[in-house]
């Protein structure tokens, strides 16, 4: 055996870090899913019966639909009468500082490593943490209130600013989109709402954590950022889970909203339980995120580091609705053992003068698949509108696959769209290269990997970047053989 | 401080190496030459841990160390370098970026503290002057877009910054203009001194006008078949790898 194949054979056979379980007393729905399921969350809410009419109509349409098969992924069927769809952390009374947060979720912060005291004191981010589809604390609201900045809970905003969710819910995706954006509609628990009102740039990076928590839980969150009229945030996703040897479901939707001359910035850097090393176990991610550049001159930009999940099926997209808007997405995609990936993006041109650039870099190693499927669709009023592509993929062992599916819808004669790919795969020769300065092999694969993926990991806030570093090096270990 | 006995390697089936014996100690400069093929490369791969050749027979003595125990990674720390023929590119990782990764594995081996961004800074400097090298080149990617000069003076900074105690310079020359061949060599000569040993295969007299040899060995077909001075060199420059050939054919 060689030596790599001896290092990954160490490696892979390392148990998932984040692994461990918070006994938080649940408040669950009973198993399964009906009409009553979907009136029991919104009634456990406190809801009002427009949102409850809404999520029953999207509970009929799922009803009907079918669950898509296209993607290149493959897993056993998901027996949705076979999942809870609700489970919250019990609270005492509504929180005004720190002290009051249940001192196991305390603990489960600090076992990931992101206390969020430390947080508050130390970089200055609002931290919205959702364990178990209930956001237990929000911190900097105050500050972030004299602004008029909203940042909460999806429960709270319904509560606090029905207005502006009635306006905006579903506006984005709508609930038939798709399969699991009308399941999420349905049976959403919660998730984060931010508004960033006009002329308002937003002073700090709006964070986060998902954690997955109660056992057979499915997980659906849904997150909605509006940026009024020359406004900007940054916002961060960032996420682990605790170890499960069920598959576990997570359908978030993710809807951002952009008026005239606003921005805003999405980064996600996603590292749920992949399964263990011989694909048993894992999470399936089945997530719509979608924003809609509405007014002229409005940008959205998605970063993302995805190296977790067994499954994920996501493609953040941009509809560039407004004249002169831009949407971006830059990605690394890293797939490990028995992960599959099937990531990508739509870029929709609708407007004049619109712009696009994607950036997709796939990393395959192991047994894994990895795929890279996008979409540039130009419309046929959208003229003079540009894309950019560049899907890269870098193979690992020769176990292991990477496959690209671009799709190009052009209406307009005048746009100008370009797309570059290239494989490659790290040579031994590189290795070889970084043993003879010193440098270890798990080491070499960390430094090679992460200037392969420079181009998207410059795009992270420095804090975020820093830990999709190690992350990918962590993801990758040893995976040369 | 190395002492190879009797060393044999082969690559597949094919063996290369049929038994070297080599001596050098610190200080000295030892030159390896030989006609296209005769295992001087693979003389260097094999003294670097390159796991393509499988060592078949003999003993390697590094610092009292049986080098071909360590792994690639530990030779460097324990010292040995190699100035590659051809450096490979590692895209999106700066030569800086790199060399800090490098400095800082070789100082936890040997129990030394991590340095530090100013101290790192400072010797990089000083060692940039050196070989008259800018930092520009060094903040790039990694040899990506380096014209062949480029490429082995960033060898020779590498060797400047890691400091080692043997150097195997395979094939330095190759590719290089008589510019950047005198930058490379004073680069070398610069890091000279008494308690290091350097180790120069070159397939061409010319570099040795730069880096003088102590001791010049002709290896033909995976065995040294002769030793000499400096003036070796010159005789092989003069009536080329044939009449060699000839004295190896006719013994």
């Amino acid at each position: 055996m060689s030596k790599g194949n001896q290092v990954l054979e160490e490696i892979t056979s390392k148990e998932y870090e984040h692994g461990w379980n918070v006994n938080l007393e649940a408040d669950e729905a009973p198993m399964g899913l009906n009409e009553g399921t979907v009136r029991f969350i919104s009634a456990k809410k406190g809801e009002p019966e427009w949102l409850l009419e809404w999520r029953l109509k999207a509970f009929r349409l799922w009803e009907k639909m079918k669950e898509p098969t296209w993607p290149n992924v493959s897993y056993p069927a998901i027996d949705y009468q076979n999942i809870i769809y609700y489970s919250a952390p019990k609270k005492k009374a509504t929180l005004n500082s720190l002290d009051e947060v249940d001192p196991e979720l305390v603990k489960t912060f600090e076992k990931l490593g992101i206390s969020i005291t430390e947080q508050k004191r130390l970089t200055g981010v609002a931290v919205d943490a959702v364990i178990d589809s209930v956001s237990v604390a929000t911190t900097f609201k105050e500050k972030l209130g004299e602004l008029g900045i909203i940042f909460c809970s999806f429960s709270e905003a319904v509560k606090e600013h029905p207005e502006l969710i009635k306006k905006y819910l579903g506006s984005v995706v709508p609930m038939n989109d798709n399969y699991f954006a009308a399941l999420n509609s349905a049976v959403f628990s919660d998730g984060s709402f931010c508004y960033i009102p006009k002329g308002v740039r937003c002073p700090m990076e709006l964070s986060t954590y998902f954690r997955i928590n109660a056992a057979n839980t499915g997980q659906f969150e849904r997150t909605l950022i509006v940026a009024d009229e020359g406004s900007y945030v940054s916002y961060l996703e960032g996420c682990t889970a605790p170890m499960r040897d069920e598959n576990q479901l997570h359908a978030a939707v993710v809807e951002l909203y952009t008026m005239k001359d606003a921005e805003i910035k999405y980064s996600t850097v996603q590292n749920w339980y992949p399964g263990d090393k011989n694909g048993k176990g894992g999470i399936y991610n089945f997530v719509t995120k979608r924003g809609l550049c509405f007014g002229d001159h409005s940008k959205i930009s998605w970063t993302q580091v995805e190296t977790g999940s067994a499954i994920t099926w996501k493609y953040p997209s941009c509809v560039l609705k407004g004249d002169y808007s831009v949407g971006e997405f830059y990605s690394v995609a890293v797939t490990n053992n028995y992960q599959q990936a099937d990531t990508g993006t739509k870029m929709i041109h609708i407007g004049k003068n619109t712009r696009s650039r994607i950036v997709s870099k796939g990393i395959s190693a192991g047994k894994s698949q990895n795929s890279y499927r996008g979409q540039v669709h130009v419309l046929k009023r959208a003229s003079n509108a540009r894309n950019h592509s560049q899907c890269d993929s870098l193979l690992m062992g020769d176990q292991c696959g990477a496959h690209t599916f671009p799709y190009i819808d052009v209406e307009n004669n005048s746009a100008r769209i370009e797309h570059e790919a290239t494989t490659s795969k790290i040579g031994e020769d590189q290795i070889f290269y970084c043993l003879q300065r010193g440098i270890d092999e798990e080491a070499a694969v960390a430094l090679i990997v992460n200037g392969y993926a420079k181009e998207v990991l410059n795009q992270l806030p420095m804090e975020f970047a820093v830990e999709a570093q190690k992350l990918l090096a962590l993801t990758l270990e040893g995976s040369v053989g | 401080m190395l002492t190879i006995k009797n060393l044999h390697a082969k690559v597949g089936e094919k063996a290369i190496l049929n038994g070297i014996d080599l001596k050098v100690n610190a200080g000295e400069v030892h030159a390896i030459m030989g006609p296209n093929g005769s295992g001087k490369s693979t003389l260097a791969s094999v003294l670097a841990g390159r796991e393509d050749f499988e060592v078949t027979n003999g003993e390697v003595d590094f610092l009292g160390k049986n080098l071909l125990e360590l792994d690639p990674e530990d030779r460097a720390r324990e010292g040995i370098f190699m100035a590659f023929q051809y450096p490979v590119e590692i895209p999106g990782v700066s030569t800086i970026n790199f060399m800090k990764t490098a400095l800082n594995q070789i100082r936890e081996y040997r129990g030394q503290q991590a340095l530090d961004a100013v101290s790192f800074l400072q010797l990089m400097k000083e060692k940039m002057k050196l070989v008259e090298i800018n930092q520009s080149l060094l903040s790039r990617s990694l040899n990506e877009g380096f014209s062949g000069g480029e490429k082995k003076r960033n060898e020779i900074f590498q060797m400047a910054m890691l400091e080692p105690k043997l150097a195997i310079l395979d094939e330095t020359d190759s590719g290089l203009d008589i510019d950047a061949l005198r930058i490379v060599a004073n680069g070398v000569n610069k890091l000279r001194n008494k308690n290091n040993a350097t180790i120069v295969v070159t397939h061409y007299q010319r570099l040795l006008d730069y880096i003088v040899p102590d001791y010049v060995h002709v290896l033909y077909n995976g065995k040294i078949v002769k030793s000499g001075s400096k003036e070796l060199a010159l005789e092989l420059e003069a009536k080329g790898y044939d009449w060699i050939k000839k004295e190896v054919a006719v013994a």
